[in-house]
């Protein structure tokens, strides 16, 4: 597929409009997992704005492509694209994370138009994906199912029974994509429990393997567009190698940003800061 | 302190030795009519007119009877694995596409080793997956590992599931196309292989919520589930003949109860009221009933037949039944002590 002139540029827009609608709303609950939405910006406008197909007035439509978010906390980010994609109206930001809202904190299927599962347990996406590709596939379906997942959710053995299964089954119809941001809960990933090296494990389990900077538009661009087109019977997996916080250079710098807790006036400087990245 | 146990050693003269009921152990006595894996041959016949039905399992299609499924549509069969998380999740992504997943294995694996599986990916959306496991309670004598003594406990607790407890054949073979109708997800516990047919006896059909008055009397009012109901019909023949009148209420759908049927059956003055499970006694129908009953302000005396809270033994189901005092055998005797 040839994207016209320009189509990357509209993308690199579209991940910034993500990252400043995911840091207005972290400003209404003045908490959240904020530093995971601004490293995953970038794959999520790849995947709303280029890869998928979906109809924004009908998100329940037969004929779109699923995307899964087993990281429920990652939500944040997730309704910002939603919010982008026209799927959420965008006057519902305000609500995020208060009591009756239909946006909270973490993603839950029965809560939000375009979230597809509940996540929050950790390591249920990618499996709940191989039943549903197996579905698709039973109705002959061309739709695919993307399924986020974080690294440190790769500890989960269900992930692993899954990337097994994925393979057993031939199931061009997943495409996942791991977002290696080297943070979890208790610290670094690599010191919590160490994954890598992913690019063998992946490809050892019998997926089509690729591992991009989750940062750079284009290399996520042709990753994706790479995913699609393989032509293998086998599932295809994106590991994205990002930085938490990203576009917003105090916020990359913290050391602890697993769960951020951002200062009354820090949250008008972050977004002025990433307006200047963005104008850079 | 040794944790071992002490070694049991054979005398010349003893009695002739049981085998271990191993997991393709039928519960069926010598004498008892049988009916030959009627979930399988029920989901088959339910499968021609609903072809929304798929079946999956974790490496036990032939211990849960699936097997009979798999070769009748071998298209609709997905073989998962020994990877019950997965098992249980892909059947919430099937449900999610449309379809209605029949996932089946063992009892102990899904309620210990899948629940949260269970709990989030399924229960949560109450999305319409249909769980079907074999070995319930003391169904073999395998050890703990494969002992469900506490899945009805750990299922009562979980919202949207319909818990479901049959009897026999016929309680399977009717419950399968209720349990697919019912539009949320169904935990259902499984007699397989020979399974007894009982219920053919008494005018009795299944209904999804409902309890059934199968015999009315005087003396003893059980309230049962599952096998146990059997062994109570039994011991309520045996004990008519020491002029002991048992009423038997079976209630196969374990939730929601019908509380109805339990506290109108209850309130009849002068019945000791005695809930018998095949399955620990804590959290099971024994409680559920209880705590109906207090609600309800029907205060009659009460007893429990039911599993010790322990960890069992392993060996012969004929010797663990009488052990742990669920044979018709030992319901006969704490009947008797009872009253």
């Amino acid at each position: 597929m040839h994207a016209p002139i320009g189509h990357n540029s509209q993308l690199r827009l579209k991940a910034y409009q993500i990252r400043r609608t995911a840091l207005k709303m972290g400003q209404v609950q003045g908490q959240g997992y904020i530093a995971q939405a601004l490293d995953v910006a970038d794959i999520l406008a790849v995947a709303y704005f280029h890869a998928m197909t979906f109809r924004a007035g009908e998100p329940d439509w037969e004929g779109r492509d699923r995307f899964y978010l087993s990281i429920g906390h990652y939500a944040i980010a997730l309704y910002a694209a939603l919010i982008e994609a026209g799927i959420v109206p965008r006057e519902e930001l305000e609500t995020y994370g208060g009591d009756d809202s239909c946006l909270p904190m973490s993603g839950m299927a029965t809560y939000t138009p375009g979230m597809e599962i509940t996540g929050g347990s950790l390591g249920q996406g990618l499996p709940i994906a191989i039943g549903a590709c197996l579905a698709l596939k039973r109705k002959r379906s061309s739709s695919f199912i993307y399924n986020l997942l974080s690294d440190g959710e790769l500890g989960e053995g269900s992930t692993w029974e899954a990337a097994m299964s994925a393979a057993h089954w031939k199931l061009d119809n997943l495409i996942a994509i791991v977002d290696v941001n080297d943070q979890q809960a208790d610290g670094p990933s690599s010191s919590v429990l160490s994954a890598e090296p992913l690019h063998e494990k992946w490809r050892a389990f019998g997926w089509f393997t690729q591992r991009v900077d989750g940062n750079d538009i284009d290399a996520l661009v042709t990753a994706f567009d790479a995913a699609r087109a393989h032509a293998a019977p086998q599932p295809r997996v994106i590991i994205c190698d990002t930085l938490m916080g990203k576009g917003v250079p105090f916020l990359e710098a913290r050391e602890k940003n697993h769960f951020i807790r951002v200062d009354d006036g820090e949250w008008d400087k972050a977004i002025d800061m990433l307006d200047a990245e963005f104008a850079r | 302190m040794s944790l071992k146990r002490s070694f049991a050693r054979v005398t010349g003269d003893a009695a002739p030795r049981l085998k271990t009921s191993a997991m393709i152990a039928s519960i069926a006595g010598d004498d008892q009519k049988t009916q030959a894996a009627p979930f399988g041959h029920a989901l088959v016949e339910l499968a021609k007119t609903r072809a929304d039905i798929v079946g999956l399992t974790a490496d036990l299609a032939k211990y849960t009877d699936l097997h009979i499924f798999a070769e009748a549509y071998p298209d609709r069969f997905y073989q998962m694995g020994m990877a019950e998380q997965l098992l249980m999740a892909a059947s919430a992504g099937m449900a999610r596409e449309g379809f209605t997943p029949f996932a089946t294995t063992y009892a102990v694996f899904a309620s210990r080793r899948a629940y949260d599986f269970i709990c989030m990916a399924i229960a949560e959306e109450n999305l319409p997956v249909k769980i079907v496991c074999a070995l319930p309670g003391l169904t073999t004598g395998y050890g703990p590992s494969h002992q469900a003594t506490d899945d009805l406990s750990i299922f009562r607790a979980m919202p949207n599931l319909t818990v479901i407890d049959p009897c026999d054949a016929l309680d399977i073979e009717q419950a399968v196309p209720a349990i697919a109708a019912h539009p949320g997800p169904v935990y259902m516990r499984l007699l397989r292989g020979k399974v007894p047919l009982v219920l053919d006896e008494y005018d009795y059909r299944f209904e999804l919520g409902k309890a059934a008055l199968l015999r009315d009397g005087r003396d003893v009012l059980f309230i049962s589930s599952g096998l146990m109901t059997m062994r109570v019909l039994e011991a309520s023949k045996v004990l008519s003949k020491d002029s002991i009148d048992c009423a038997v209420l079976h209630v196969p759908t374990i939730k929601p109860l019908d509380t109805a049927a339990i506290i109108r059956e209850a309130s009849k003055p002068g019945r000791l009221v005695v809930v018998a499970e095949n399955h620990s006694i804590i959290g099971g129908l024994g409680e559920a009933v209880a705590g109906v009953l207090m609600r309800a302000g029907v205060h009659p005396a009460f007893r429990q037949i039911a599993l010790p809270d322990q960890f069992l033994d392993a060996g012969a189901l004929p010797t663990l039944h009488d052990r742990y005092g669920i044979s018709t055998g030992a319901i006969c005797g704490q009947i008797k002590g009872w009253l």
